[in-house]
């Protein structure tokens, strides 16, 4: 029985900034499989390099080399517009501070990444309704940003990230800006996500309280991966 | 529908600099408005100029008057249908902050050059029987508050001594653009008091305003005039009426392309304003743009967000400053009195200050909607 394409192919993948006349090695030869269905937490030192991973593999950055499938799409042969379509797709971003646009309720914000997609208006409404009660904010849908607590802008940002149905959800330090109570809260969010829906869920984060949820753990060191 | 609710709530998110934009727009577009339209009444005269009208004046300078047997000789030649004679009087009335122009005419043949100026039948009979009748605009006579039967006196400047005049009709303008400011008299009652007066200076004309039977035959029928008058005591010079009314603007042409600059220096400040304001905005929202890049939204989009909140600006600025343009232009008429004419705002300045508007709009997103555009979203997202 052939065996099933992981989520995430990573082959020697090489990521360097400039600075100015400087060139700046972030990533060393990285070489990672990232199952479907898994929930890996990326954790590491500040300037250890996982961020800029989490980058690449949600396609919002790009690698000076290597090989990268995600989803069973080399990213690297993508243009920006086919990388864009392709994010829209196939990856749900959870970020440390929400970004959420401020004008939008909580609804609009969340079916903010169907406007992309050729849904009518009243299933893109299910759909919103279906996702917010997911994240149990059913009852804050018209609620703005700003009249909601951190943990609950964090919800509505998970709604937004599964709302496409996407594959992988990416997650840059979930939890980073959250107190304990609902920093559980997402996690056990994510968990749910994760187990019950079956996404993929690669997370970057320094608390090693959220990376124990994540089922599988992967260290990064001065850009390379130890284990 | 989605951008737009996005670019309205986008617009009023940080209402004060919205508002305090929108003020300065609306203040720009006012006085650019109100600065096209003092340029338009300087052109008002060449504008309602009749093409089959011309003047005919000497050929050295306004300053020297034609012999008025001219008449006599430009009547005769072939193409002429009318002529009648004027003189520019100067008088003082009160003080001389009271201006307003006066002509000395040949009634009945100017008149009917002029159809625009219309007058009641009775009026005119009163006027054509009163040797020191005189016919007033409805614009000066609303100015001063001369009514039928009163005497204007006025201190000769160009004429000397004493004038009263009876006020024996009041004409109307044919259109709301036909100069009703003027004040007209009978030459003939200049002629003979000058006579009277300084014998010397009779029989003058300052100009003879000719009527031509054909348009098309208005350049022919300039060259005859002059031709008549070649190495005469005074040559002539003819020219249509709008040319005559040019060359009057043309020499103070400086101050009209001076408020022609100010008008679009004031459009010039305003767009930088706005250009600070949209990339004060831009990059306050540059996590939010790195963010939708993120979610996959292209570069078309950013630039509509940016793009439709610059123009919803502009256009809420422009609209008011237009709006207002009309009640302050009435109001600045009044205060000026008869200094200008026709003081009215035109169509095609309402349409420059739309494209001013529209200008500021779309020139005042360009840097940020594409720096917008070329963010990296990594980058962008540090920004939050």
């Amino acid at each position: 029985m052939p065996q099933a394409e992981p989520a995430v192919a990573i082959r020697h993948l090489v990521k360097s900034y400039r600075r100015g006349n400087q060139v700046v090695p972030v990533l060393s030869d990285i070489t990672l499989d990232i199952a479907g269905g898994e929930f890996v937490a990326l954790m590491g030192p500040s300037g250890s390099g996982k961020s800029t991973l989490l980058n690449l593999i949600a396609g919002i950055d790009c690698p000076d080399s290597g090989e990268l499938r995600v989803c069973g799409t080399d990213i690297m042969t993508l243009d920006e517009a086919g990388l864009a379509d392709w994010r829209a797709r196939n990856v749900g971003f959870i970020f440390q501070f929400y970004n959420l646009m401020p004008v939008l309720t909580a609804f609009e914000n969340v079916e903010l990444p169907l406007l992309l997609t050729a849904l009518p208006a009243r299933e893109r409404r299910e759909r919103v309704g279906v996702a917010l009660a997911m994240v149990g904010l059913a009852d804050r849908m018209e609620h703005y940003p700003s009249e909601l607590s951190g943990g609950q802008q964090q919800r509505v940002a998970i709604a937004r990230a599964i709302i496409t149905d996407p594959s992988i959800l990416v997650a840059d330090e979930p939890t980073g800006d959250l107190d304990r109570a609902s920093a559980e809260d997402i996690l056990g969010l994510m968990e749910r996500m994760n187990r019950d829906l079956g996404k993929t869920i690669i997370m970057v984060t320094h608390d090693p309280h959220a990376a124990q949820r994540a089922r599988l753990l992967k260290h990064l060191d001065k850009g390379v991966l130890i284990d | 529908m989605h951008l737009l609710k996005l670019i309205l709530r986008n617009a009023l998110r940080h209402r004060l600099r919205t508002l305090l934009t929108v003020l300065g727009l609306l203040v720009a577009i006012l006085s650019f408005g109100l600065l096209q339209t003092v340029v338009d009444a300087w052109y008002s005269g060449a504008n309602n100029a009749a093409p089959d009208r011309l003047v005919t004046r000497s050929a050295v300078s306004l300053m020297v008057p034609l012999p008025v047997h001219y008449r006599d000789k430009i009547r005769a030649l072939d193409g002429v249908r009318g002529v009648a004679k004027a003189n520019w009087f100067a008088g003082v009335y009160q003080e001389p902050k009271n201006f307003f122009p006066q002509f000395a005419i040949d009634a009945v043949p100017y008149l009917a050059m002029y159809p625009e100026y219309r007058i009641a039948e009775n009026q005119m009979r009163d006027f054509l029987r009163d040797r020191k009748g005189a016919v007033v605009g409805r614009k000066l006579a609303d100015t001063y508050g001369f009514r039928i039967g009163d005497t204007v006196p006025l201190k000769g400047t160009v004429f000397s001594g004493n004038w009263d005049f009876v006020v024996r009709a009041i004409y109307e303008g044919a259109t709301p653009r036909t100069d009703t400011s003027q004040f007209f008299f009978h030459w003939d009652y200049l002629n003979e008091s000058v006579r009277a007066r300084a014998p010397q200076r009779a029989d003058q004309v300052g100009v003879f305003v000719v009527q031509v039977a054909d348009i098309s035959r208005a350049a022919e029928v300039s060259r005859a005039i002059d031709a008549q008058f070649a190495n005469s005591a005074v040559e002539t010079l003819t020219e249509t009426e709008q040319a005559f009314q040019i060359g009057f603007v043309k020499q103070t042409e400086a101050i009209v392309i001076a408020i022609r600059i100010v008008s679009f220096v004031v459009i010039f400040i305003i767009l930088a304003v706005m250009a600070n304001t949209m990339a004060m905005t831009a990059r306050e929202r540059m996590a939010e743009y790195a963010t939708l890049k993120a979610l996959g939204f292209g570069p078309g989009f950013l630039g509509g967000l940016i793009y439709g909140e610059s123009l919803a600006i502009a256009a809420a600025g422009a609209l008011l400053g237009i709006a207002l343009t009309f009640p302050v232009a009435d109001w600045f008429a009044g205060r000026m009195g008869t200094l200008f004419p026709v003081f009215e705002v035109s169509g095609s300045t309402v349409q420059l200050q739309i494209a001013c508007a529209a200008v500021v709009g779309i020139a005042a997103a360009v840097l940020p909607a594409s720096r917008a555009a070329r963010v990296r979203i990594v980058e962008g997202l540090r920004a939050a």
